[in-house]
């Protein structure tokens, strides 16, 4: 009998760890000037730096020094004074030196923390995550493995190798242990990540995006038997890469866990890797025969020593914190807490604030892009932001405050500009949508409907005023759809003498 | 003028317009295919482009283009360096065929400074050595006796100088690679401090301990090359941003009343051959004659430099090469389709790495490794420690220190290269230095009265003073020129063409 997922979280406590790298958006590399931009040809952005030429040498850059320092202190971590780059000694055809350059027992930033807000049983709950560390490291090249079936080492004819990406620079995030979660531990673990992106995102030091892997996320999770207070063996899980993976990763690991020690078996401290398609996640190579990575201080490299003074003008220039500016326009624009919580899970927050700031109204905004935009981006599985731009949206919403525009005829012209017909007024004189406001050719319309329906014109002359639907409709149809209803019904109830 | 004068008088000859860049190239090519068969100190001569760059030197100074003051003059380049175009080996199969695709800031620095490079010099592989023997192309021979070595690693930029191929040479000193060799071919060699010259471009053995420097014939030249190559350089993360010390000045100097020297307790003794002590202490009698005062000091954690140096050497050594993996550059081994990447890179490393660089691999891995780090390599950089306090402390007594640059005179070819050890040996004296990661320079002192071949006088500077080195070196170097009479080495016997 295997337990299900209330059952496990009955019997054992989750423990969980997350460490996050985040490909810094520099300019250039971390140790070079090469560009760093995505899905450039392959080996093109390369140098004799970042291909670990003999005789070349690193020189940090300044830029992913300072993107270090602005995350450690959004993180409300203690900056360190002194802090160094160790080599980390492997071998591997995609990393040119055989070498990491990653800092190791002397990180940049330490002992910080993030509270992540999550809808519990019980209400919103806060959960303060404990941040250990945030390093700074470099990221290796990609191996791409021709032929055989799987797409991994094994079985492939040959493998080609692309630097591009070898040299870019990272920041890891390390949380401490994070206990006492419960069951709760799949969503602490999104909220984290998601709050963490959204850090992130605001400092403007990553695109954040993970689908590209700018963020990956290894999820530590260990269980130990309900109240014993002890801390169990853990798995680590690699390479998890998206919000809901996190979850699903989170909530697997804990099942599959759970079932083990079920059934008396012990946990093996081991890297696991996590597939997208399933959820579920396979051994990879275990931490038993993990490699000596003989780090030692790197040589080449002198230690990071950041100005005081330098550190507190980064401080000043911290953005608002996500939670305060949440909580700042959810009162701005007086909408309730669940609109809120819908925006920042779609991940529409900045776009329906920068909507609004083109002067469209926050409700209206919310449910135009939360709405019918997200409807379509979801058919088309694509993000809504890619279908139509801020500003197109902000004039749609404003002409049909203007009267300009009814909803319906808005949806025609947000599907015009999808379609590429141009801009809103473009689309509007193309397609020929405006509001018919002339009341001679809406009267014209009206007398026509009642001297189709005399009857139920007649039941509205006596007081039946829901009847009227029908004969607006009427209206409405003649009309094409470019009336405005609400000033068909007024008209239509004043000419039946209601 | 000749080949055998300095590069000074060249230089000079060439303001003149008494001889041109390509002919003075011209007569060094000659004089290399007349004595390198049986010197061997290149690897590999790039005529056309010393020629072609010795041509546009004639040209700009025909145009009345100010050049720089060794513009024209010929030098010998160590093989360690990377040169765009030219082939590298560091003395090693590994890189047979290899052509960088860049310049180290060095060779820049030489181009710029109109210097002409003949070629790349033979070297121990990858500068591990202290005798060239360990060099994958064949062991460079002592011009002062074809039957002994050279001095390591730089032995061929050093034999290159003694046997008149070239009157300027760049070499590496990691543990008194420039020094030793010098020191043994009776050439000038220094090694500057750390940081002083960029290693940008330098093939690293021990990144800690690097430190290309220049070599020549007499202190002057020396001094004048320093001054081409070093200052800092964005490029190289420890290299010092800060004035250069006129080292040519204080080359021409030639004073030291007053200075204080310190000889150095630990370097002397037991080890050191007794012709050897002579001729230092006939040198430090000569520097009192000219009015500086002897002091001796006291170094008391000298006695620990070679080990921890051959426990952080290795060490950086096996994460350094790590990179000869056959992937990107250097040969590959094994390649047929059916291997894995992982088992090419062991055969290529089997392959192309020798018997010394895969000892010192082997050592500074184990050195590295978890449960041994502390043991070994954090004791080492603790050792390091109290050599640069011991340095410090010594310095407070005095401006230089002194002593002999290596042990012994030039051994036999094939006399220690079964014995590691006994070679190691050899560094004694030129090890502290690097680990302080101070100025070292080495000029001859004499002829050993054992064996007639030459002894190598050690001054020793605090960090960004190399000018003291100079000073202390062009004061002794005239003062023992007048009383041989002539320059050293005529007194070597004469190689074919060499007059």
């Amino acid at each position: 009998m295997s337990l299900n997922y209330d059952q496990a979280i009955q019997k054992y406590e989750p423990t969980l760890g997350l460490e996050v790298h985040v490909e810094l958006n520099t300019k250039s590399k971390m140790f070079c000037g090469c560009a760093t931009e995505f899905g450039a040809e392959p080996n093109t952005q390369t140098c004799p730096v970042c291909l670990g030429l003999p005789g070349a040498l690193p020189v940090v850059n300044q830029t992913a020094i300072e993107s270090s320092i602005l995350i450690g202190l959004a993180l409300n971590c203690s900056i360190a004074p002194f802090s160094r780059f160790a080599r980390k000694n492997y071998f591997y055809p995609d990393m040119p030196k055989n070498f990491q350059t990653s800092q190791y027992d002397e990180p940049i930033c330490v002992n910080g923390y993030l509270d992540v807000e999550i809808e519990t049983d019980e209400g919103n709950k806060v959960f303060r995550i404990d941040i250990e560390r945030v390093h700074m490291e470099e990221d290796t090249g990609k191996s791409l493995h021709v032929g055989g079936s799987t797409g991994r080492i094994h079985g492939a004819e040959y493998s080609l190798l692309d630097y591009n990406r070898a040299g870019i620079p990272l920041v890891e995030i390390v949380t401490k242990i994070v206990p006492n979660t419960g069951k709760y531990a799949p969503q602490v673990a999104r909220a984290y990540v998601a709050a963490l992106r959204d850090i992130l995102r605001g400092l403007k030091v990553s695109d954040v995006k993970m689908e590209q892997g700018s963020l990956r996320c290894d999820v530590n999770l260990s269980l130990a038997p309900s109240g014993s207070g002890e801390l169990g063996t853990r798995s680590e899980t690699k390479n998890v890469n998206s919000l809901r993976s996190v979850e699903t990763a989170v909530s697997g690991e804990i099942l599959r866990q759970a079932n083990r020690l079920q059934s008396g078996e012990k946990i093996v401290q081991e890297t696991r890797h996590f597939l997208e398609e399933s959820g579920q996640t396979r051994p990879g190579r275990s931490k038993e025969q993990a490699e000596d990575y003989r780090y030692f201080p790197e040589p080449d490299l002198v230690p990071v020593v950041p100005d005081n003074k330098w550190i507190e003008e980064l401080r000043k220039s911290l953005p608002e914190k996500p939670a305060d500016r949440r909580k700042r326009l959810q009162s701005e624009w007086s909408v309730p807490e669940k609109e809120m919580t819908a925006m920042v899970n779609a991940e529409l927050l900045d776009t329906v604030e920068e909507t609004v700031k083109l002067g469209a109204d926050p409700t209206k905004a919310r449910s135009w892009w939360l709405g019918e935009i997200s409807r379509i981006a979801n058919e088309r599985d694509v993000v809504a932001t890619e279908l139509i731009s801020v500003t197109a949206v902000a004039q749609i919403i404003n002409l049909i405050n203007q009267g300009e525009l009814t909803d319906k005829l808005a949806r025609q012209v947000v599907d015009g500009v999808i379609a590429g017909e141009g801009t809103p007024a473009e689309v509007i004189s193309k397609r020929g949508l405006k509001v018919v406001s002339d009341d001679g050719a809406l009267m014209k319309a009206i007398e026509d409907a009642i001297a189709a329906q005399p009857d139920t014109a007649e039941r509205v002359r006596s007081g039946n005023i829901p009847a009227a639907g029908a004969l607006i409709g009427a209206v409405m149809k003649a009309t094409g759809g470019q009336a405005d209803a609400a000033k068909v019904r007024e008209l239509l109830l004043k000419h039946l003498g209601q | 003028m000749s080949i055998r004068s300095s590069a000074t008088e060249m230089a000079e000859a060439l303001a003149r317009k008494e001889i041109s860049a390509v002919e003075l190239a011209n007569q060094h090519y000659a004089q290399i295919e007349a004595v390198d068969k049986d010197v061997h100190a290149f690897l590999h001569l790039d005529k056309a482009g010393a020629l072609a760059q010795a041509e546009s030197i004639d040209k700009k100074r025909t145009a009345g283009e100010k050049l720089s003051p060794l513009a024209g003059v010929p030098l010998a380049l160590k093989d360690v360096l990377v040169q765009k175009g030219v082939p590298t080996t560091c003395g090693s199969k590994m890189l047979e065929g290899w052509r960088p695709p860049y310049d180290a800031t060095v060779v820049t620095k030489l181009k710029d400074a109109g210097i002409v490079i003949l070629g790349k010099t033979n070297m121990d592989e990858f500068a591990m050595g202290s005798s060239t023997e360990n060099s994958a192309y064949g062991p460079t021979h002592n011009p002062w006796d074809l039957t002994r070595i050279p001095g390591g690693s730089g032995g061929g930029s050093a034999a290159a100088l003694a046997a008149f191929e070239a009157p300027l040479a760049i070499g590496t000193d990691t543990g008194g690679s420039i020094r030793q060799p010098a020191a043994v071919t009776a050439t000038v060699g220094v090694k500057p401090t750390y940081g002083g010259v960029s290693r940008y471009g330098l093939v690293a053995f021990s990144s800690s301990l690097d430190q290309a420097g220049p070599c020549a014939r007499t202190v002057l030249d020396t001094a004048m090359l320093h001054q081409s190559i070093a200052g800092f350089d964005p490029k190289d993360s420890t290299s010092i941003n800060h004035a250069v010390p006129d080292v040519v000045a204080a080359a021409k100097k030639k004073d030291v009343k007053g200075l204080k020297i310190g000889i150095v307790k630990q370097l002397s003794g037991a080890g050191y051959q007794k012709g050897v002590e002579n001729k230092f202490n006939e040198a430090v009698a000569e520097l009192v004659k000219l009015g500086a005062e002897i002091v001796e000091v006291s170094c008391p954690n000298f006695e620990y430099a070679l080990a921890a140096y051959y426990l952080i050497a290795p060490s950086e050594c096996s994460s350094n090469l790590a990179r000869f993996d056959s992937m990107r550059f250097g040969i590959r081994i094994g390649d047929d389709g059916s291997k894995g990447a992982e088992e090419v890179m062991n055969l290529t490393r089997q392959v192309g790495f020798g018997r010394e660089v895969k000892r010192r691999i082997i050592l500074g891995t184990y050195a590295l490794s978890s449960g041994y780090y502390d043991a070994y390599y954090g004791s080492a950089q603790k050792v390091r420690t109290l050599i640069k306090r011991d340095f410090d402390a010594a310095f407070e007594q005095c401006d230089v220190l002194v002593s002999p640059t290596a042990p012994t005179t030039a051994f036999k070819i094939g006399e220690k290269s079964e014995d590691p050890l006994a070679m190691y040996l050899n560094d004694i004296a030129t090890i502290p230095v690097n680990l302080a990661g101070l100025g070292g320079m080495s000029l001859p002192c004499g002829l050993a009265e054992e064996d007639n071949l030459p002894v190598g006088f050690q001054i020793m500077s605090p960090a960004m003073k190399d000018d003291r080195m100079y000073l202390v070196g062009g004061a002794l170097e005239a003062a023992l020129l007048s009383k041989w009479g002539k320059p050293i080495l005529d007194f070597a016997p004469s190689l074919v063409g060499s007059k």
